[in-house]
């Protein structure tokens, strides 16, 4: 059961993220959305969170809202940028959405 | 606006920008108060110092990038921008991670000066305290 954990909110702001990387299991997917995308950030009070999470879960940010907030050039390495396109493609390849808002 | 009382405005921005409509909201209301020649003054603080980030380009999430408008903020007289240190550590962001924001002294002939001052949270606090009115956002 691969899910897909979508997150919307910022880290900073809502524990929406926290929450997600708590439940997603391993081998499930995280895609950071929307003001979801400032999770991505490195060097951030979340990064380290981020990239523990990473050992066990697919980690991925939807490009175009990380340009949207001018941080799409700061992103924690390894985290995987996709389109909407590989938005949809996600939610395809994973047996549920589970959207942490 | 020649009679009455100047009071210390301060418009108090928390949000992220893209979001939610808070901060254009705020933007809107900042530009329109400014015609009423008060003292005003802006803090950027928790996830609202993303409202003034360089590089910002909404092309791909089709809505509208007010982003440059912060730049116009000096035109109408708005140059008491003040950020806060601890919410730009938190982030991993520093002062040059934010627009130029700066407008032309007209005591100083003109000279071009920023208007963004990077202040800590017990600066943030005297702020607020000083203020008559403020606009949360």
């Amino acid at each position: 059961m691969a899910i897909l954990h979508t997150v919307n909110k910022s880290p900073f702001d809502k524990n929406s993220l926290e929450r997600a990387i708590g439940v997603a299991k391993e081998g499930s997917s995280v895609l950071m959305i929307e003001d979801g995308v400032y999770g991505a950030m490195k060097g951030a009070s979340s990064s380290a969170m981020v990239e523990a999470a990473m050992k066990t879960v697919k980690v991925y940010a939807l490009s175009e809202d990380l340009s949207a907030r001018g941080v799409n050039d700061r992103v924690i390495d390894g985290v995987e940028l996709v389109d909407y396109a590989g938005f949809v493609k996600l939610a395809a390849e994973h047996t549920q959405v589970q959207s942490w808002l | 606006m020649s009679e009455g009382t100047t009071k210390q405005f301060l418009y108090v921005n928390r949000k992220a920008p893209h979001g939610t409509v808070y901060a254009l909201e705020s933007l809107e209301v900042v530009l329109i108060g400014a015609a009423f020649e008060q003292d005003v003054r802006l803090a950027f603080m928790d996830d609202g110092v993303f409202q003034i980030m360089k590089g910002q380009d909404t092309t791909g999430i089709g809505s509208k990038n007010f982003a440059p408008t912060y730049k116009a903020l000096g035109d109408y007289d708005v140059n008491k921008i003040y950020v806060e240190k601890e919410s730009l550590d938190e982030r991993g962001l520093t002062e040059d991670d934010l627009m130029p924001l700066t407008y032309e002294d007209e005591d100083d002939d003109w000279a071009e000066k920023p208007s963004i001052k990077i202040v800590s949270r017990a600066e943030m606090a005297d702020l607020i305290d000083s203020s008559d009115v403020m606009f949360n956002f």
